[in-house]
């Protein structure tokens, strides 16, 4: 099999699973919307139109991850550079699987706010500026994971990679991919709980508008550490350079670092996700004792945040100790 | 391509700390949220009563981060002694 024929097939596996795997989130996410959505014109058929606006504009933000997803696609099948060694082949494969897993956490968590604003649409109509303004922040900070799994996939592709050696080039590019895709998924999600509880609370206490989005985009960016943790691994893996071998064991602790670091990074977002919905559940209703939930919510993140840690420290100990 | 035995032990050590380091990462990290989550809850609910809600909170962490720790251990023999 020559280099061209290899290179051909992997933008088409490539292609399907960026397509495929970002097919999942958005869906979900704005089935979740649409859902919320019925429910609330059932509670207040008059307000339908209000609701529908909403959802739509909810829906949108949520669509633009399975879009990342199908550009990546796009250019795998129809476009990109052209080089013509083993490398990109598996860059290729490395890009779509970056991009798709990537879209999964970012499309579903963008669902969740699009729900609650509207269900804030029909408890008060008539601050839904603000509800929605909320809704429009969050789901918009809820889509960084995906931006980075599109940043990390466009790495990936238009970078030329023949200066490495196939072996273990090949496992480092996989492995760069996974580790950004896989990372992503907890912390698009746990986005999308904080961002919904904080739109819930805005609907019911809407003078609460401005402490309760600060709070929430602190939680949000905290909640991003792990994506960012995985983004990291998937630069090492691209920029620093293997030696080449053949031994299975330097192909293994490349690919394995990516894996290691993308599961580890899951849990870590959903967590910190959760503990700042419950936190921005009781900042909009008290808000007197707004320092005392931020700080345990802080402390209770950067707790939960540990476990992400030590995947980092295994993936860099395996990217690096052994080189 | 001629693979010799030790090669191919010491390659899958290396794949099985990666996985058991991911893996293990997962439970601990949402459980952990929960605690802390639930934890603002209480607080809202019951101010004066930071100060303990704080402590148990670190306490039940403490505890589930326990198997995150067996993880690292596992993956740390499985690079640097098996």
């Amino acid at each position: 099999m020559d280099n061209e024929t290899f290179i051909t097939a992997s933008r088409y596996l490539g292609a399907a699973f960026s397509v495929g795997f970002g097919a999942i989130g958005a869906a979900l996410g704005e089935g979740y919307a649409a859902g919320i959505a019925s429910e609330s014109i059932s509670y207040k058929p008059k307000a339908s139109r209000e609701v529908i606006t909403t959802m739509l504009i909810g829906q949108a933000i949520a669509e633009s991850a399975a879009i990342f997803a199908l550009v990546v696609s796009m250019i795998l099948l129809f476009g990109g550079p052209d080089f013509h060694s083993l490398n990109f082949g598996w860059a290729c494969i490395g890009a779509g699987l970056c991009m798709g897993l990537a879209a999964i956490g970012s499309g579903l968590g963008a669902g969740i706010p699009a729900g609650q604003a509207c269900l804030g649409t029909v408890i008060q109509p008539a601050t839904s500026g603000k509800t929605n303004t909320t809704m429009l922040l969050g789901s918009a900070v809820t889509q960084t994971p995906a931006i980075f799994g599109l940043v990390l996939a466009f790495l990936l592709l238009f970078l030329d990679h023949s200066n490495m050696p196939v072996y273990p080039g090949w496992a480092a590019l996989l492995g760069a991919g996974l580790s950004m895709g896989l990372g992503a998924i907890g912390s698009g999600l746990g986005n999308g709980f904080t961002a919904g509880e904080a739109v819930y609370g805005v609907a019911r206490n809407p003078e609460q508008v401005g402490p309760t989005s600060m709070v929430m985009l602190v939680a949000l960016g905290v909640a991003q550490s792990s994506a960012i943790y995985g983004f990291l691994i998937g630069l090492m893996l691209l920029f620093v350079t293997p030696k080449e071998s053949i031994l299975i064991a330097d192909s293994a602790r490349l690919l394995t670092a990516g894996i290691c670091m993308g599961f580890g990074a899951i849990g870590p977002g959903i967590g910190s996700g959760i503990a700042g919905a419950y936190a921005l559940k009781e900042v909009p209703r008290k808000p007197e004792e707004r320092g005392t939930i931020f700080r345990v919510m802080l402390i209770g993140m950067a707790v939960a945040g540990s476990t992400a840690v030590y995947a980092l420290v295994i993936s860099m100990l395996l990217i690096h100790y052994f080189k | 391509m001629e693979i010799s035995g030790a090669d191919f032990i010491r390659g899958m050590a290396f794949l099985g700390a990666g996985v058991a380091m991911g893996l293990g990462a997962i439970g601990p990290g949402i459980g952990e949220g929960f605690v802390a989550g639930k934890a603002c809850e209480a607080i809202g609910k019951r101010p004066d009563e930071a100060g303990l809600i704080t402590r148990t909170m670190l306490v039940g962490q403490a505890v589930s981060e326990s198997t995150g720790i067996y993880s690292l251990v596992i993956a740390l023999l499985l690079i640097f002694v098996v």
